[in-house]
């Protein structure tokens, strides 16, 4: 891969609103950074769209998701805005079971970004979608007077293919199953405060930003019956159990204990009065699948991922017309894991 | 960061759990003052560990709760005005007042932002020159002494643009405010380590004796408060009434010498409105003479000269919660009308009140009551 940004820094040092214009700069800008970066054949054609191929895989379905970025700071510890907003994506695919295969990506620029920071940002993304095995075959460029955004955006689409039947979503939990969280969890919330230089605190606390689909696969192709995925990004793995066990309506109960949190999460969490469970991840996830094969699964987590250190963490009660989430303590005390009311970390994703 | 682990053993707690079990031999009613403490027993169930004739009940010790609602419009209305950057701790954000809250003046265009210290606040007015900085200082003597070396150093350093809307509170005449209420029920209380850790523990033992009531100076974790609640169960069944610290891990005798030396420097001790309490004797801070130049309801008073602030629900029982007589799961509206979401009272909105408290880690009450 070029290093180097292919825009000379003496053509524009920043991004202008002529790039966005329709013009020759957006030509460039297209041409050199996006189309340099992403190279594919879809690219290379220059059109409007991509035609695609069907799946490869008989009979497949086809998944789509969409998922917007605006985390400030763009660069925190372990992950940045373009490495977040190609994950984003390839993980919601990967959360319905689904193949990820290709990504459309829509930037809105303020004007005024450096353009060498754009091109560290789309090399970020190309080596992501790399490593994830997605292609980003369409984009568009927008560029907004200065004040009317916030450096970057960034808004990412992507389509994959699942199996019939062996598609992951709430509507297939069963009591009974088991509840596999895939890491230690608060990761990505706490670098991402710590980035921003605002606590006073300093933490060596890297985001678990990553794409997980080499991870669900992983368990639906050595034949695990994945009832349910989720990730558990904007508000933690406690709002994911929320959300779920109100989709189902089914109880859910974890053992607090068992959730992996990693000493210097648990330290600066609190420190700031936040729980955990509450904080976001941006490459941990939920999986449930059938008792009987809730060690195979965990197996399979350890061998793909052994530095996340998958855990068992819970299991589904019965279904309920008011399904709550229980989580038991360390006292040996039980108490509702709830949704929080407001946000208590804005833009981190 | 080890340290939590030995105050979060399970070994430890349940002993602790046990040997108050094995103590106490009639009912008694025991008070943690600070909303941490509240919200640390709902979080780890401690109540539930403890035998049904010990009751907890939760004191007045949330700052945001006790922030009288005048106050809180006044912060709005400062903050709606052109040119200020308005800063606060976060969880000030949602306090509704009167008319809005200060998400909303956010929302409508109003420079408002969440500082983590104070300082951050006169940093700011010194990068911001032709700008009004103002800080909501509000909060017990834990948050007291950082506002007042902000508005200290903002004499000092001529930072005539920086000023603070200061609604601070004292945690011993509110003990001494609920002992004297007819209806008290408190036989014993559990004060708040963190405020002993800044003004030291000689305001008690005369309170204690004076009122005949265990006062055990305690810390947040799981371990910490139980402990709390073994010595003040201890003494009760002892018929012993005394200031004791079991927080020595923390708190020293004397408290820390510089911070009270700077609160008396800038701040004077007035009269002050608890919200849910009303008016308690010597229970503020409010800035003294020589620093009244970074009064920010002196600045702004045009703002609000006739402002009535809107009545209270009249179905929030908080003040009776915050005395100890009655618990939020007590109150008719709790998860019913009175949601976080939606909340009717001060505790309900901050996550140190006790409603919030409650609704978060136990869930509505209808849910309680039939399983």
């Amino acid at each position: 891969m070029n290093l180097a940004c292919p825009i000379p820094i003496e053509d524009y040092p920043v991004v202008t609103l002529a790039h966005g214009g329709g013009g020759r700069l957006m030509r460039q800008l297209v041409g050199k950074l996006f189309a340099t970066a992403f190279d594919n054949e879809w690219l290379r054609e220059q059109h409007d769209g991509a035609v695609l191929p069907g799946p490869d895989m008989p009979g497949a379905l086809p998944v789509l998701t969409t998922d917007s970025f605006v985390v400030w700071p763009r660069w925190f510890p372990g992950g940045d805005i373009g490495e977040l907003a190609v994950c984003g994506t390839v993980n919601d695919l990967a959360m319905c079971g689904a193949v990820p295969r290709h990504l459309t990506c829509s930037f809105v620029i303020e004007e005024g970004l450096a353009i060498e920071e754009l091109w560290r940002v789309v090399q970020s993304m190309a080596r992501t979608a790399a490593a994830a095995g997605v292609e980003i075959v369409t984009g568009d460029t927008k560029v907004v007077d200065r004040g009317k955004a916030d450096g970057l955006f960034i808004n990412t689409a992507g389509l994959g293919w699942v199996e019939p039947g062996r598609e992951a979503r709430p509507a297939r939990i069963e009591p009974g199953d088991v509840i596999l969280v895939s890491g230690d969890v608060g990761r990505h919330g706490i670098a991402v405060l710590g980035a921003r230089g605002e606590l006073g605190i300093e933490t060596s606390v890297m985001s678990d930003c990553q794409p997980l689909n080499a991870q669900t696969r992983g368990l639906i192709e050595a034949g695990i019956d994945v009832h349910c995925l989720r990730d558990a990004t904007r508000g933690g793995l406690a709002s994911a159990l929320v959300e779920l066990c109100q989709t189902r309506g089914v109880d859910l109960s974890i053992d607090e204990t068992l959730v992996p949190v990693h000493p210097e999460v648990a330290g600066a969490s609190e420190l700031l009065g936040l729980d955990p469970l509450y904080i976001a991840n941006e490459g941990r996830f939920l999986a449930i699948v059938p008792r009987e094969q809730a060690d195979e699964a965990l197996a399979i987590l350890h061998r793909i991922a052994p530095d996340d250190g998958a855990a068992i963490c819970g299991h589904v009660g019965p279904t309920s017309t008011r399904p709550r989430v229980h989580c038991m303590g360390f006292t040996g005390v039980e108490r509702i894991l709830d949704l929080l009311s407001g946000e208590q970390l804005p833009r981190i994703c | 960061m080890r340290f939590l682990d030995e105050y979060r053993d399970r070994e430890a707690v349940l002993k602790l759990a046990g040997a108050i079990r094995a103590k106490a031999t009639r009912p008694w009613t025991i008070m943690e003052i600070c909303g941490g403490q509240t919200h640390s027993i709902m979080r780890f169930g401690l109540d539930r560990l403890l035998p049904d004739d010990v009751r907890l009940v939760h004191g007045p010790g949330c700052p945001v709760c006790v922030t009288p609602l005048a106050v809180i419009d006044q912060a709005v209305a400062i903050a709606a005005e052109e040119g200020v950057i308005f800063c606060t701790f976060g969880d000030m954000l949602r306090v509704p007042g009167s008319g809005g809250d200060l998400y909303q003046v956010k929302a409508e265009g109003g420079d408002v932002r969440i500082v983590y210290s104070p300082l951050d606040a006169v940093e700011l007015a010194k990068a911001n020159p032709e700008r009004e900085v103002v800080f909501f200082a509000i909060g017990f003597e834990t948050t007291a002494p950082a506002n007042a070396m902000a508005v200290y150093r903002a004499k000092r350093e001529g930072v005539t643009n920086f000023s603070v809307v200061a609604s601070h509170v004292l945690v011993p005449p509110a003990i001494e405010a609920l002992l004297s209420a007819p209806d008290n029920q408190v036989q014993a209380f559990l004060a708040a380590g963190h405020v002993c850790t800044v003004m030291g523990i000689d305001e008690y033992p005369p309170l204690a004796e004076r009122y005949r009531v265990p006062i055990v100076v305690t810390g947040f974790e799981p371990v910490d408060l139980l402990a709390g609640v073994l010595a003040a169960v201890t003494q009760l069944e002892e018929g012993r009434h005394e200031a004791e610290n079991c927080y020595a891990r923390s708190v020293k005798a004397e408290g820390n010498v510089h911070a009270r030396e700077m609160l008396r420097e800038v701040f004077t001790v007035v009269p002050q409105a608890w919200r849910g309490l009303g008016e308690i004797a010597k229970s503020g801070l409010a800035l003294a003479p020589a620093y009244q130049a970074h009064d920010a309801v002196q600045r702004f008073a045009h703002l609000f000269e006739d402002h009535v602030p809107a009545p209270e629900d009249p179905a929030c029982i908080s003040g009776q919660i915050m005395r100890g007589v009655a618990k939020p799961d007590d109150c008719p509206e709790f998860g019913r009308r009175c949601t976080p979401q939606r909340p009717i009272g001060a505790p309900m909105v901050s996550n140190e009140g006790a409603c919030a408290a409650y609704f978060r880690y136990r869930g509505p009450v209808e849910e309680q009551l039939n399983p």
